[in-house]
C-alpha cells in the first residue's frame, strides 16, 4: 500500500467510528420522517379544502359563486348562523368560513366589488399549520377567476375593475379561538415566527455551546490526566459534578443572554414592517411568563449539561469529546426544526410524547403555550425537567464513583458481545 | 500503626483478574516501593489504594481508615501523582498550586503553597502558564503539588519517567526530604536504581501477585544478586 493509501486508511478508521456514524445516521433518519411529514401535508393540500359558507345574499351571482365554492371545496356549513358556522367548521378541522355578503350582487352590479368576508381557521402557528388555509386560499382565487369570467361571457359588465377583481375579500382569522377581525393568517405567521424562533435558536445555540464545554472538558482532563488528581483530592464526587455543571451553566446562561440580545435585535429588524399588535388580542407575555419561560430554559441548559457530563464520562479524550455532543446537538435540533413545521398543540399524539420526551423542547413549548394562557402545560414541562435534571445529575454522580470514569467504555476481549460489552471496563495501561 | 495495610485485594476489569489477592503493608515514615513487568499490576494498585478505583475484594486500610467505607477520609491524607499526570496547561503554575491549595482549607493554607513554592524550585515561572513549561518543570510542579500538603501517605507512580539525570535526582531528593519529615511514601518505578537508591522496602508484583518483598539488601541476599535489577530478572523469570 502507499503512503498516502496508508496514511488514509489510518484516518478513515479513527475518523469512522460507530460514536460518529450512528447519530448521523439517526439524524438522517429523522429527516427522512420529517420529508414524509410534509409530503403527507402536500398530498393534504391536494384535497379539497374544507370549509363553510354562509350566502346573506340571494343575487343569482352569489348563487353562481355559493356554486362554484361548493364544487371546488367540502363544504361541511352551508347555514345562515355564524357562530355555529364557526364552531361546525373547527369541529371538522376546516380551513375557512365564507361569508358572502348581503350586497354582493348589488355592489357588482353598480360595478364595485362584492364583499365576501373569510374567517381563516388557525389552530397553530407553524409551517404546516398554514397549509389549510393556503389550499383555501387557492380555491377563493380559483371562484374569483370563475366569477371573472363569467362576468365577461354573459356581458354582466364592462368595468375592468370589477372584472379583474369581482371580490372583495376581507381577512379575518380565528386563531386558537381568539377571533382576529383584519387579520390575515400570513400577518399572524410574521409575528409568531418573529417571536417564535428566539427561543428554540438559544435553546439549540446554547445547548451546542455550553454542552460541548462539558464533554470537552472531560475529554481534556482525561487526556492531561488532571481528571485523576481531581478524584484523589478530598472533594466529595457530588461537588466535582456540580461544580463542573454550575460553571458550564453560567458560561450558557451568559451565552444565552447575549444571543438574546442579539436575535432579539435581529428578529426586530425582520418583523418591524409587521403592524400586527398580537397583545390588543390578549396574545402576549407577561413578566410571570416570562420567569416561567426562563426557568425552563434554565432547567433545559441543566437537563443538556448533566446529559454532556454522561457522555463526557464515556469519553477518552479531546479528539472523542468533539463527536461526542453530537446526540446532544441532534436532540436540540428536533423540537427546533418540528415545532418550527408545526405547533405542538397540532402534532400527532405520538409525535407530542416524543417532542415532549426531549427536555430542550419545553422552553420552546412554553412560549407558545404561555401566549394563549395555557400554564398547565408548561407547569407540566418544568416538573418534567426538574425530574429529568435530577435523573441525569444522580447518574452523573453514580458513573463519577465507578471505575468507568477512568477505564471508559470500550469491549473486553473477555466480554461476550451485546449489552456486556458496555459495562466491562477496560485495563488501564 | 501500619500507614498501609493490604490484605488478599483482588481487582477484577470485567472476567480479568489483574490483581490476584495481594497482601502486603508499609509502616509509617516508610519508602516502600512496588517493581514489577509492564502490566504485573503496580498502576492497579496504586490507583486502587488512591481510591480511584474499586475494590472487588480484599480489605485495605490507609492511616487505620477502611479505603471502601472511608474513602473521604483517605483522601485527606493522601497524595496521588499519576505516571503522566498534567496540568490545567492554561494556568499560571502558581494558580495550580493555590487552585489545590484551596481543597485543604481546614490547614494553613499559606504555608502550604510556600512549601509548594519552595518544593517546585521554580523561580519566576511560576508566574508563566503551566503550557509553557519543559517536561521536567512540569514534573516539579506536581511533584510540588503532591507534597506540598504534608500527606501522610504519598502515592508516586513513576515518578521520575522521561525526566533527564538532574531534574530526576532533584525530584527524588525532595521525596526522600520529604518521608524523612515522616511522610509514607508508596511508589512503583521500572528503575530499579530509583529503586534501590530510595525505597526502604520494597514488593516484587507480577501477574497480579506479589512474589517477594524485603529490603533492597535482604532480596539481593536472598537471590543471590548483586543488584535489584538482578533480583527482579531472577524472580520474574
Amino acid at each position: 500500500m502507499s503512503s498516502l493509501g496508508n496514511i488514509m486508511k489510518k484516518e478513515i478508521r479513527e475518523l469512522l467510528t460507530p460514536g460518529t456514524l450512528i447519530p448521523i445516521i439517526i439524524f438522517a433518519i429523522i429527516f427522512g420522517s420529517l420529508g414524509n411529514a410534509f409530503g403527507g401535508a402536500t398530498e393534504k393540500f391536494d384535497d379539497p379544502p374544507i370549509i363553510g359558507i354562509i350566502n346573506q345574499d340571494g343575487s343569482a351571482i352569489s348563487k353562481l359563486v355559493y356554486a362554484d365554492f361548493t364544487a371546488r371545496s367540502n363544504v361541511v356549513y352551508n347555514g345562515t348562523d355564524f357562530q355555529e358556522g364557526i364552531d361546525v367548521v373547527m369541529a371538522n378541522d376546516g380551513a375557512a368560513l365564507f361569508v358572502i355578503s348581503d350586497n354582493f350582487g348589488q355592489n357588482i352590479s353598480e360595478n364595485k366589488s362584492g364583499v365576501i368576508q373569510v374567517y381563516w381557521i388557525m389552530n397553530g402557528a407553524g409551517l404546516m399549520d398554514s397549509f389549510t388555509s393556503a389550499s383555501a386560499d387557492v380555491v377563493l382565487q380559483a371562484v374569483t377567476m370563475d366569477l371573472s369570467r363569467a362576468l365577461i361571457d354573459t356581458h354582466y359588465t364592462d368595468n375592468s375593475t370589477v372584472i379583474l377583481s369581482p371580490i372583495n375579500a376581507t381577512q379575518n382569522t380565528i386563531f386558537k379561538g381568539t377571533q382576529m377581525d383584519g387579520v390575515s393568517p400570513g400577518m399572524i405567521s410574521a409575528v409568531m415566527t418573529g417571536q417564535g424562533f428566539i427561543v428554540p435558536l438559544i435553546v439549540v445555540m446554547v445547548v451546542i455551546y455550553a454542552g460541548s464545554m462539558v464533554v470537552t472538558s472531560m475529554g481534556s482532563e482525561k487526556e492531561n490526566k488532571t481528571l485523576e488528581t481531581l478524584l484523589t483530592l478530598p472533594v466529595r464526587r457530588t461537588s466535582i459534578v456540580f461544580g463542573k455543571l454550575a460553571g458550564a451553566a453560567i458560561v450558557g446562561l451568559i451565552l444565552a443572554a447575549i444571543y438574546m440580545v442579539g436575535l432579539g435585535y435581529y428578529m426586530n429588524s425582520l418583523t418591524s414592517g409587521a403592524s400586527l399588535d398580537l397583545a390588543q388580542y390578549g396574545i402576549s407575555l407577561s413578566i410571570f411568563d416570562y420567569v416561567l419561560v426562563g426557568i425552563s430554559l434554565f432547567l433545559s441548559l441543566l437537563s443538556a449539561l448533566a446529559l454532556c457530563m454522561i457522555l463526557g464520562i464515556f469519553t477518552k479524550n479531546y479528539k472523542a469529546a468533539q463527536t461526542m455532543t453530537l446526540p446532544v446537538t441532534m436532540l436540540a435540533l428536533i423540537p427546533m426544526f418540528v415545532l418550527m413545521f408545526s405547533d405542538f398543540d397540532t402534532l400527532p399524539p405520538l409525535a407530542q410524547v416524543l417532542v415532549f420526551a426531549i427536555p430542550f423542547s419545553q422552553p420552546i413549548i412554553a412560549i407558545n403555550s404561555l401566549m394563549f394562557g395555557e400554564v398547565a402545560i408548561v407547569l407540566l414541562g418544568i416538573a418534567y425537567e426538574v425530574a429529568f435534571a435530577l435523573a441525569t445529575m444522580f447518574i452523573a454522580v453514580y458513573l463519577f464513583k465507578k471505575d468507568i470514569l477512568l477505564t471508559g467504555r470500550v469491549k473486553s476481549a473477555h466480554s461476550k458481545k451485546g449489552w456486556r460489552s458496555f459495562l466491562v471496563p477496560r485495563k488501564p495501561k | 500503626m501500619a500507614a498501609i495495610e493490604v490484605h488478599d485485594l483482588v481487582k477484577k476489569y470485567g472476567e480479568l483478574e489483574a490483581l490476584r489477592g495481594i497482601t502486603f503493608s508499609v509502616s509509617e515514615g516508610e519508602v516502600f516501593g512496588l517493581i514489577g513487568p509492564n502490566g504485573a499490576g503496580k498502576t492497579t494498585t496504586l490507583r486502587v489504594l488512591a481510591t480511584l478505583l474499586e475494590v472487588t475484594s480484599g480489605e485495605v486500610k490507609i492511616g487505620g481508615y477502611d479505603l471502601v467505607k472511608q474513602a473521604d477520609q483517605v483522601r485527606k491524607i493522601i497524595s496521588y501523582l499519576p505516571e503522566d499526570a498534567g496540568a490545567y496547561k492554561n494556568m499560571k503554575g502558581i494558580d495550580y498550586l493555590k487552585f489545590i491549595a484551596n481543597f485543604f482549607n481546614d490547614q494553613n493554607t499559606k504555608e502550604m503553597l510556600e512549601r509548594g513554592i519552595k518544593v517546585a524550585n521554580l523561580g519566576e515561572r511560576l508566574d508563566d502558564r503551566i503550557d509553557t513549561y519543559s517536561k521536567g518543570m512540569q514534573r516539579r510542579l506536581l511533584v510540588a503539588r503532591a507534597l506540598m500538603i504534608r500527606p501522610k501517605l504519598a502515592i508516586l507512580d513513576e515518578l521520575t519517567t522521561g525526566l533527564d539525570v538532574l531534574n530526576a535526582q532533584a525530584i527524588r531528593k525532595t521525596v526522600k526530604e520529604t518521608a524523612r519529615q515522616g511522610t509514607t511514601v508508596l511508589l512503583s518505578s521500572h528503575n530499579m536504581l530509583e529503586v534501590e537508591l530510595m525505597c526502604d522496602r520494597i514488593a516484587l508484583i507480577n501477574d497480579g501477585r506479589i512474589v517477594a518483598t524485603g529490603s533492597p539488601q535482604e532480596l539481593k541476599a536472598k537471590y543471590n544478586a548483586s543488584n535489584i535489577e538482578d533480583v527482579f530478572v531472577e524472580v520474574v523469570r
